[in-house]
């Protein structure tokens, strides 16, 4: 009587088209990267509920109000009078701008209403009080 | 005499290691990522200057003191808890409500946030803030 010998499962996982997968994600990550344009330290944004979620990032221009009432149009210190200067130029260049505000929870709404007169001054009148996500 | 034969530089580019740089670079995109960050509670602003005589009966006003204390229309003292069903009543009542936000100067953001997000949250469309200065 002939025994075939049992022909054996390969062990060896196959990794010749690892760098083919490998590539498919890092194109992956590239194209979906997003690096933080402006980024203004010490600003704690409060939470909420009912938020939504701003899409189209070239629209989006972020004015930042600290804790201890400094203003910053992206990145750089202003004052409030020069608000409305400054966002009805970008209006112009761009009729459907959106006005991030992101404010620090102890800010004194007195504040972000004079900063909300002057938007409206400039004829910004899309604004969004961003926050974080309610856990 | 002898004489070695030259060597060639093979002509092929060695991608051996490819796999490795490209795990780096996924390892570094990977890090870097960030979802998109830039959600908030949105509105449409009035134009400067423009304002409208709205009848009394259509009008919720909300004050919101410095310790973040809730009035409804002068006379309800609320919580923000009870808030969004308050809204919700009223606003069952009358279709044509306007909830009008009203905070003082020292408010803290947070306790305005808050409020308009329960506004927010009870369905009202119709929303105006008012300037503490008013």
């Amino acid at each position: 009587m002939n025994f075939k010998k049992k022909g054996g499962v390969s062990q060896s996982i196959p990794t010749g088209s690892m760098a083919d997968i490998t590539f498919l994600l890092l194109v992956f990550f590239m194209v979906s990267t997003v690096f933080v344009r402006y980024r203004v330290t010490g600003i704690i944004m409060p939470e909420a509920e009912k938020i939504e979620e701003l899409k189209k990032r070239r629209h989006i221009h972020y004015l930042w109000i600290s804790a201890d009432r400094q203003i910053y149009i992206d990145d750089k210190l202003a004052n409030l009078d020069d608000i409305a200067g400054i966002f009805y130029n970008r209006r112009v260049k761009d009729p459907r701008m959106v006005v991030s505000l992101k404010c620090d929870y102890r800010a004194p709404y007195g504040l972000i209403s004079n900063v909300m007169e002057e938007l409206r001054k400039a004829d910004a009148l899309r604004i969004n009080f961003a926050t974080t996500r309610e856990r | 005499m002898t004489l070695q034969r030259r060597q060639r530089a093979s002509p092929d580019i060695p991608t051996g290691s490819m796999a490795d740089i490209v795990f780096l670079l996924l390892v570094f995109f990977l890090v870097t990522t960030t979802m998109n960050q830039d959600i908030g509670i949105g509105m449409q602003l009035p134009p400067a200057g423009e304002s409208k005589k709205i009848q009394k009966k259509n009008i919720c006003n909300i004050w919101i003191n410095i310790n973040g204390d809730i009035l409804i229309n002068l006379e309800q003292d609320i919580s923000v808890n009870q808030l969004r069903a308050e809204i919700e009543r009223r606003l069952a009542a009358n279709k044509n409500l306007i909830v009008s936000l009203k905070a003082d100067e020292e408010t803290p953001y947070a306790k305005f946030i808050d409020v308009l997000d329960e506004i927010k949250l009870s369905g009202a469309d119709k929303i105006s803030l008012a300037s503490p200065s008013e």
